[in-house]
């Protein structure tokens, strides 16, 4: 079967199996490879992208599921006001150290600051808790995503 | 030392009128670079230093340092970024000796090859571990850095014709200060490459210090927020296609019998190679690889070790803990004082299997043609790498080319070849290239395991609490009698004693005694922190023990046995300080304390703990103090802390591999637990600054951290855990 998805604003035509996931047809398929392989099975958030500006694990989300929801990956994210945010704050604060899982974090971390600006520490565990990090850059990521908080409030 | 002969045998050539100098610490030699700028060389191996200072010979430099023409620095570098910040900290050595800025350097890997990078604090071997990238190159690349920069200062000195004193290096250029004429390091690489080299530089004093001590943006950063950084899982060759495989599931089993027909009716599934102990699926992409590996019907000879399991190894290793090992340390006398004493505090601990189970999955791209081979891959070993892929593939050494890549998370995994190996037997079978990639289920089920360990402890106090002997014996895999057998002697290696032996305590009789017993079929290596990662868990543990029975406050207690070791004795204090010990806490939270001398770096660490009535286990918040000498980036060692606990609580916690039926049990990170944001500790690293020479900080933060969890849930409830991970049901409604 073929499908056209929408990735960052371009239209492509795939033509794969209607379950193939997300993830593969990012990786595989369009040589997009900032979205991240890394359990397969919606468990560790590596390969996080946004749906419409929802955070979604890429690895469980088929191809056939996807209409024409837009698809925006890390590639692109920083076009978004809350992407480019966080990725400043992410640089700011130093926080990757391998980097293998950053994509997934970032995706996960503007999806919650474009929806909630100004997120609670709670709440900040909660959007983050499918986003595993084996480097353990936790404390810098939840210093990061406050950082970006308050740097969209003063509006710069 | 000028005239001796100096080879520099692949990335790069020298001419051959180069100048050698030999100092104390390293070797360095000059000359053109390719292009006509300066080339220096020099050798971070103290072997081949001392050899060459001997006057025994040729010395090849395993490090380059070149500046172009067009002012631009160039770093040719032995050591692999993993998430440790080298790609940052390195290159600060060479730039604060050089006055260039550090956005001036830019980073090239180094090429596989073992005799030109080996890694002298790892017996010579081309690898990146065991926290040693720093300490490896503090004093050789500052002093390169100087030496460069005298040149450069010499030569335009000569150009202007003044005196070399009054001209002085800044941000890339030499100025004349009473003219206040100025020349770019561009302009004078050429000339400064025909200098002799200077017989003595001087190295900045710690006070002149602009760059080192203070906390640097890492270089890495940026690709790795955008999503342009390139992981080995990323390489893409023209052509490649995608296979994903399945191992035999028992250690040391054999395909039997293979049904691939469903397997290749799948859409996009190329191939399917069947070798004798693996399958693979080679398709477009890796959805149809998955989905055919789903489809295949294999049928596996699972043999000798379709029984094991957990609990027979383990008993091996207890059984073995029985009768005396071999002698790893003894002071004193310890028989006669344990015989002596009216009571014993006597222990066993015990550690898991655990696995590495890095962020990027196990994955290699190779391109197997007949008369070369090309590897895509991020690994911690790249001349090894090589050689594996070159045996593997049937071809002479520089048949293989390896292109190594940023590694999605080291901890040891990928000090080991065999996913390389897998890569090329797989690609014998394939045309053109082919990226194999581990589901995350195989790189759990099919990982090299941090060994299991019996422990069995006892001890004596004196009269003042004091402790008056200490016998510790244990049995478990020894990693470095595969990994560098050279380096086992005797029954024993530097690194599973690591931690046991040279305690910070004073002492007065003591013996640690290891007996090397290897579990049947379950393959072990390194795990972030390696020895210690074990022993520091055990003897953190026992010496809060002591404190217990002797009825003593721990930090108080560890702090009177701590005359000889001051260094020690003030993070310790510092950490309990920082951390507040001694205030009231509620019922079911406690602090513990850990206090190590490991990978030459003093840590201290107090962790809260909270205990809740089903027995669950949060860590809240946890204190490091530590010494590491001269700190390079400060905020690379808070990082590298804040990491190594979280690491290090993920496998207190939950961290461990069981063996039943031949096979591992866990398999994704629904089995295999990860500590998560929401359970994640505050940490606090503060920095004790001296400029004692660098330790290591890579893992020093996760042996730390165990015992003090171990002993803060002791504080919390009065129950000592000598088990890791964590039985929450161990700890039911004792808070
Ligand atoms: S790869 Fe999708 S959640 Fe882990
Ligand atoms: S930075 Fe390495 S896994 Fe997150």
């Amino acid at each position: 079967m073929a499908y056209d998805i929408t990735v960052n604003g371009t239209t492509h035509h795939v033509d794969v199996d209607g379950d193939t996931p997300l993830l593969w047809v990012l990786r595989d398929v369009l040589a997009m490879t900032g979205t991240k392989f890394g359990c397969g099975a919606g468990l560790c958030g590596a390969c996080t992208v946004q749906l419409d500006g929802v955070a979604t694990r890429s690895c469980i989300t088929r191809v056939d599921s996807l209409g024409d929801a837009a698809v925006t990956t890390i590639e692109a994210v920083g076009a978004t006001a809350a992407g480019a945010s966080v990725q400043k704050a992410w640089l700011e604060g130093q926080v990757p150290q391998c980097g293998y899982c950053q994509s997934g974090q970032i995706m996960s971390a503007s999806a919650l600051l474009a929806r909630n600006p100004d997120p609670t520490d709670a709440e900040i565990d909660v959007a983050m808790a499918g986003n595993i990090c084996r480097c353990g850059t936790y404390p810098r990521i939840r210093a990061a995503i406050r950082a970006a908080a308050r740097s969209n409030a003063k509006g710069d | 030392m000028a005239g001796k002969h100096c080879t520099a045998r692949s990335a790069e050539r020298l001419t051959s009128t180069c100048a050698v100098r030999v100092s104390r610490r390293s070797v360095l030699c000059a000359g053109v670079a390719f292009g006509g700028g300066l080339l220096l060389g020099l050798r971070l191996s103290l072997g081949t230093a001392a050899a060459a200072a001997a006057g025994t010979g040729d010395f090849a430099p395993d490090a380059y340092i070149r500046i172009g023409r067009d002012g631009r620095v160039a770093l040719v570098m032995p050591f692999v970024e993993m998430g440790q910040g080298t790609y940052t900290a390195i290159p600060m050595l060479i730039a604060e000796e050089l006055e260039v800025d550090l956005d001036q350097i830019r980073l090239e890997h180094a090429p596989a090859d073992e005799k030109l990078y080996g890694n002298p604090l790892l017996a010579g071997v081309q690898a990146t571990g065991g926290s040693t990238a720093i300490r490896a190159a503090w004093l050789p690349l500052r002093e390169a850095g100087a030496v460069a920069r005298t040149l450069l200062v010499s030569a335009a000195a000569a150009r202007w014709n003044v005196e070399p004193g009054a001209c002085r290096a800044r941000r890339g250029a030499v100025v004349h200060e009473p003219s206040g004429r100025s020349l770019g390091y561009g302009e004078l690489a050429a000339d400064a490459a025909r200098l002799p080299l200077p017989g003595k530089v001087a190295l900045k004093a710690p006070a002149e210090f602009r760059l080192i001590g203070t906390p640097v943006r890492r270089l890495d950063a940026p690709g790795k927020v955008d999503g342009t950084a390139v992981f080995g899982i990323d390489a893409r060759p023209a052509g490649v296609k995608i296979a994903t495989l399945a191992q035999s599931p028992v250690f040391g089993g054999r395909v039997k019998s293979l049904d691939d027909r469903a397997a290749r009716a799948v859409r996009g599934v190329r191939q399917v190679v069947r070798l004798d102990d693996a399958v693979a699926v080679v398709a477009d992409h890796m959805g149809a690889a998955l989905k055919g590996l789903a489809a295949l019907a294999i049928e596996w000879d699972e043999g000798p070790h379709a029984r094991l399991d957990s609990a027979a190894i383990l008993g091996e290793l207890e059984k073995a803990t029985d009768g005396p090992g071999t002698v790893a340390q003894t002071v004193g006398d310890v028989g006669a004082a344990l015989a002596g004493a009216a009571s014993r505090v006597e222990a066993t601990y015990q550690v898991p299997f655990l696995a590495h189970a890095t962020m990027e999955p196990m994955n290699c791209t190779v391109d197997l043609r007949e008369d070369g081979c090309d590897v895509w891959v991020g690994t911690q070993v790249p001349a090894r790498a090589q050689r594996a892929a070159a045996q593997a593939a049937g071809l002479p050494l520089d048949r293989v080319a390896l292109h190594n890549h940023l590694i999605g998370g080291g901890f040891g995994r990928r000090l080991e070849v065999d996913g390389i190996v897998r890569a090329v037997e797989i690609a014998r079978h394939v045309d053109g290239p082919v990226k194999v990639i581990w589901s995350r289920e195989e790189d759990i089920q099919h990982d090299l395991y941090r060994p299991v360990f019996f422990d069995r402890l006892s001890a004596c106090l004196g009269s003042d609490g004091r402790p008056l002997a200490w016998s510790h014996r244990f049995a478990g895999s020894s990693v470095i009698a595969r990994w560098l057998p050279q380096a086992f002697n005797d029954g024993l290696d530097p690194d599973t004693t690591d931690g046991a032996i040279d305690l910070l305590y004073a002492l007065p009789n003591l013996r640690v005694e290891y007996r090397r017993v290897e579990p049947p079929g379950v393959p072990t290596a390194f795990w972030r922190s390696v020895g210690p990662s074990h022993n520091v868990f055990v003897t953190e543990s026992f010496i809060d023990e002591l404190a217990a029975a002797a009825g003593q406050d721990p930090v108080a207690y560890r702090s009177a046995l701590l005359d000889q070791a001051p260094r020690a004795r003030a993070v310790l204090h510092l950490a309990a300080e920082k951390a507040g010990w001694g205030r009231p806490l509620p019922a079911g939270v406690g602090l513990g304390v850990s206090l190590q001398f490991v990978f030459a770096t003093y840590m201290a660490q107090v962790a809260e703990v909270e205990v809740s009535g089903d027995g669950s286990v949060r860590v809240r918040r946890v204190v490091c103090a530590l010494d590491c000498g001269s700190v390079v980036n400060p905020d690379t060692i808070e990082a590298q802390v804040q990491g190594a606990v979280v690491f290090g609580i993920t496998a207190a916690l939950y961290g461990e591999i069981t063996i039943e039926n031949g096979r591992v049990v866990q398999a994704n990170f629904d089995s295999y637990r990860m500590l998560r944001i929401d359970e994640a500790p505050s940490v606090e690293v503060h920095i004790v600054r001296n400029s004692e020479p660098p330790g290591g900080m890579g893992e020093p933060g996760t042996s730390a951290i165990m015992p003090a969890v171990a002993n803060a849930i002791f504080a919390a409830t009065g129950k000592r855990l000598r088990k890791l991970p964590v039985d929450p049901a161990a700890l039911k409604h004792s808070a």
